[in-house]
This record gives structure tokens, sequence and C-alpha cells, in this order.
């Protein structure tokens, strides 16, 4: 229950209880969403000040003091001003959006299948489990081969590394769906297209948002190198054409952007699942 | 409508078992009668139900309902199990009106009527995940009588519940059943259920499963826990039940059948 939804129904309690409620509600609220992060965050930053401090005070490495928070920041805030900042991340979004599309597409109705059929989980349990122990950029060379294209090869091989986690989660969820479920459906004249649509995908809509959030995670780190690969555009070719021009708080502010989209990924993740979860809140 | 039902020397012996589970179950369920099945742990009678419901098919004889043979399962007899078993991320009324989504019916007029009947007209729009057990299983009776089923059968659905939501709702059940003109086959471990419900009781034992004795209850509906007439019936129930199966055995929940046997995957 949120600060404002308490605010509003003090109940029979009265007034001076209600707020006295809600003034600790909020207390809470506020840690909660803006201290601890804060604090979090605080503790994050000064650690890399301190590292920027240490490589600029040694002689050694201090060509890398670009690094530092505060040549980052700038130059975060040249490629925004510059307008460079959208032609970088836009390839990437488009990327990961078309491998996750291809690993969902795929995973799903697999993860799907092999829940119900207790014969096609034992037969698909050896190559599925071997094939995901295989390193997704392992298979660089063979997407190389196969696709026409560069921008083909990254979606496929961030398509591989994230179809497991949709697949076996979706398998799991649907594995977990109580059996009298089905039963009364078929009772009530669901037909098979029906149960999928109706008591199958609506069961198990936060397990596959669960799997799609650990895909998106694997596949926002297999995407950096991935952009090694030919192509002239996204993240990782950003960060390699940083490092080559030795343009040392470019990459550093390459990085700090990975990390907030990568951030923002998750969180958007963790929404739907909220929303696809018909678990009693609280 | 209510519907007759036939049972055609019915023997079952599931996959992997050398005994069978039942053994020439043979009996005829007159349209509108109200049948309890009672028995011992194992005795197949929740098997027996879930053939009635076309859920499960037996391996020798068949089931008919108005003379027709039953190979799947059907809107038109509803099975009521021990868990009400509510979807739970839909409100009552998303629950009650399933039966008519699949086929393809919209009623709400008749949805309404019905959770006025079970009481929860001003639940309609909650999540089910809120109610008590009692005002789930009525969700469940609800969701049931929706698509105007001609047999309610009944799997032990009220043994979860405390007694006076137990008994509440055997009466309810009741008086639905008469004004609905339904047939009806409640499977219980409970003498008093039997009795308050039943037209006619039927005892089973295990190892096979067959049925071995009936009583017939002639008390008129709603019937009075209280009266002398229900707890002579209830005394007469009892010893026959005694006498027929062992001195050591009071009618306990049957072993619930293998869930998995009978899900989706099988069908």
């Amino acid at each position: 229950m949120n600060v404002v939804e308490m605010a509003d129904n003090p109940g029979k309690t009265g007034a001076a209880a209600a707020s006295r409620i809600s003034w600790s509600a909020l207390r809470k609220f506020a840690l909660s969403t803006i201290g601890y992060p804060a604090v979090g965050i605080s503790i994050l930053l000064a650690v890399w000040w301190l590292g920027g401090w240490v490589i600029e005070n040694d002689e050694d490495i201090s060509s890398f003091a670009g690094f530092a928070p505060q040549p980052t920041f700038l130059a975060l805030m040249n490629m925004a001003a510059s307008g460079g900042l959208w032609d970088m991340i836009g390839p990437s979004l488009y990327r990961i959006g078309m491998g996750l599309l291809w690993a969902i597409v795929a995973g799903v109705p697999i993860g799907v299948a092999i829940g119900l059929n207790a014969s096609m989980r034992e037969i698909s349990h050896v190559p599925f489990q071997f094939l995901r122990m295989i390193s997704p950029l392992a298979w660089m060379p063979v997407a190389v081969l196969a696709f026409a294209t560069w921008d083909a090869a990254i979606v496929f091989l961030i398509a591989i590394a994230a179809v497991w986690p949709v697949m076996f989660s979706t398998a799991q969820g649907v594995r977990r769906i109580d059996p009298l479920w089905f039963k009364v459906a078929r009772n009530l004249g669901a037909d098979g297209l029906q149960m999928l649509r109706r008591i199958i995908m609506p069961a198990i809509g936060q397990d596959i948002f669960a799997g799609i959030r650990l895909a998106v995670g694997v596949a926002w780190i297999v995407l950096v190198p991935a952009e090694y690969l030919g192509v002239t555009s996204g993240l990782g070719y950003a960060i390699n054409d940083a490092r080559d021009t030795l343009e040392y708080d470019t990459l550093g502010a390459i990085v700090v952007i990975i990390g907030i989209i990568g951030f923002i990924l998750d969180g958007v993740c963790v929404s739907l699942i909220k929303r696809f979860s018909w678990h009693q809140q609280g | 409508m209510s519907a007759g039902i036939n049972i055609d020397y019915i023997s079952h012996t599931f996959k992997g078992q050398a005994e069978p589970t039942l053994k020439d179950i043979d009996l005829t369920i007159k349209p509108a009668e109200r049948v309890a099945l009672i028995g011992r742990s194992g005795c197949g009678k929740s098997t027996l139900l879930h053939m009635l419901a076309g859920l499960m098919l037996p391996s020798e004889g068949c089931v008919r309902i108005h003379g027709h043979t039953l190979t799947r399962p059907s809107a038109k007899y509803n099975m009521m199990f021990q868990k009400p078993s509510l979807y739970p991320w839909m409100t009552v009324r998303q629950n009650a009106e399933l039966g008519l989504l699949f086929a393809g019916k919209k009623d709400p007029d008749k949805v309404d009527r019905l959770l006025a009947m079970v009481g929860l007209s001003d639940k309609a729009d909650v999540s089910v995940q809120s109610l008590s057990g009692g005002q789930q299983q009525r969700v469940a009776l609800a969701r049931s009588l929706a698509t105007s089923p001609e047999v309610l059968l009944l799997d032990e659905p009220f043994s979860a519940l405390d007694a006076f939501t137990r008994s509440d709702l055997q009466d309810e059940v009741s008086r639905i059943v008469g004004s609905e003109d339904l047939t009806m086959v409640i499977v219980t471990h409970d003498i008093e259920e039997a009795v308050a419900m039943a037209d006619r009781v039927l005892i089973m034992d295990a190892n096979p499963g067959r049925l071995i004795g009936e009583l017939t209850i002639n008390l008129p509906f709603p019937r009075n826990r209280g009266a002398r007439e229900f707890s002579d019936k209830r005394t007469e129930l009892m010893n026959k039940f005694e006498k027929l199966v062992g001195d050591d055995a009071s009618p306990e929940s049957s072993g619930q059948i293998d869930d998995s046997a009978a899900s989706f995957a099988a069908a």
C-alpha cells in the first residue's frame, strides 16, 4: 500500500491516528524510494572518484585519467548536446529488441510444449542443456557465416543467448499449473486453443516475464562484445572506437550509458512481472 | 432439464496395475435423482465420478446419458471438486461466466441471477483471492450452474469447509438442485452429508471397487437435521455400512485419484 492510499483512507481510526500512520509510512516510503538509493549511488560515485584520483596521481597510468567521474560526465554532456547519443543507442536497442523478440517467439511456444508434455521434456533435455552451456559468443563464427548481414548475425547471437531463460522459465511455469485448473476447464468445455488462451497463458504470464527479465540481463551483456563484429554503429562499436582513439572519457561515458539503459530495461521487466502476476499482493 | 444416467458394467484398471480399481459397476440413475456414493479410501468412488463427467473413460463398459455413450467431458455434466479451483487472476464474475465464454455465449443476466442465488452479488467484481473458503466454493457452484448442466457431480466438495458453512452449503445445493431440476451424484465420506442430500445412498467396497448395498432416504427437502426421522436414517445407514464393509470401517476420505492422470496432458 502506498502513502497516498493510506492518507486517503484513514478508516475509522480517526484523523490523528491516520496522520500518525501516514507520517511513518511517508518516512518509510521516502527512505526506500529516495534515501537508500541515494546512499547506494553516493557510495558508487565515491569509489569511482577514489579510483580516478589514484589513477591521476600515478604517473605510470595517469593517461587513463579520463575514466574519472568528472571527465566522464563532461563527455556524456557533450555527447548528449551533439545529438550523437541516439545514433549510438538506437541500433543497439533495435538489435536487443529483435534478438529478444526471436527468443520469445521461439522460447515461449517450445517452453509451453515441453512444460505440458513429459516425453518432449525428456527428449529435449540433453540437447537443450548441451546447447545452453555453449557461450553465445562461441557461435560468432557460425553466425558470421550463416547470416548475410552483420546486423542479422548480432541479432542471432542475442537471440541464442536469450532463448534459454525464456524457454525454461515458461516450461517451469506450465509445470506448476494446478492440474485441477485443466480438469475444471475441460469440464467447462474448453478446447485446446481456449485452454491455451484463457488458462495457460494467464497462469504463466509472470513466469514468461521473469524469464524475459533474465534474458534481458544476458542479452545486454552479450550485446557489447557482439557489436565488436563488423558493424559501425551501436554501443559495443562505440566502446571499441573510443578505445582505439584513446578517448577514455568517452569510453567511460558509454559505460555509464550502458549501465543506465540496462537498469531501465530491468525496471521495465520488473513492472511487467508485477503487472502479470496474479499472486495476492501484500 | 435433467438427465438419466446408465452405467453399464463398468470395470477399470489403471495402467501398470494388476488389480482393477472398479469391477462390474452396473447402475441406473433416474432423471432428477440425487445419489450419494460412500465408501472407504481407494474404493474407486472418485474414479467412478470422473467417469460420469467424461473426464476419464472406463477400460470396460460405458456410461450413457440420455442413452448416448459418454466419450469426452461436457459442460452438461458438471463436476465440483473438494478444492474450489477458481482461477485467481479472474474476478468472481469472470470465474462464474467462464463456461459461457468457452461456449461462445454471453449471458450477463444469467450470471447476475446465479451470483444472487449463491449470495455473492455484492462481490461480483472482486478478486476471488479475497474470498473465504465457503465463498469460493459458492463461486465454483455458480460457475458449474452457468452452463445449465443436466447433471451435477460433487466430489467431496464441502469437506474442506468448517461445519456451519458445510451444512449451509449442503442445504443451498439441495435447494438449487431441486429448483433447477438437476440429477445429482455426490461422493462423500460423511454419513450425515449423504443423509442430508441424497434420495439414495450407494455403499461401495474396495479391492476391487464395487457396489455392495444401498439405502433409500425418502425424506422431504429441505431436510431437518434435528428431526427424529433424520437421525433414524443416519443410524440405519451407519449400521448398514458397518455390517457391509466391516466394523473398523468408518468411511474416510478416499485417496484422491492422481490428478495428473486426468489432466490436460492426457486429453
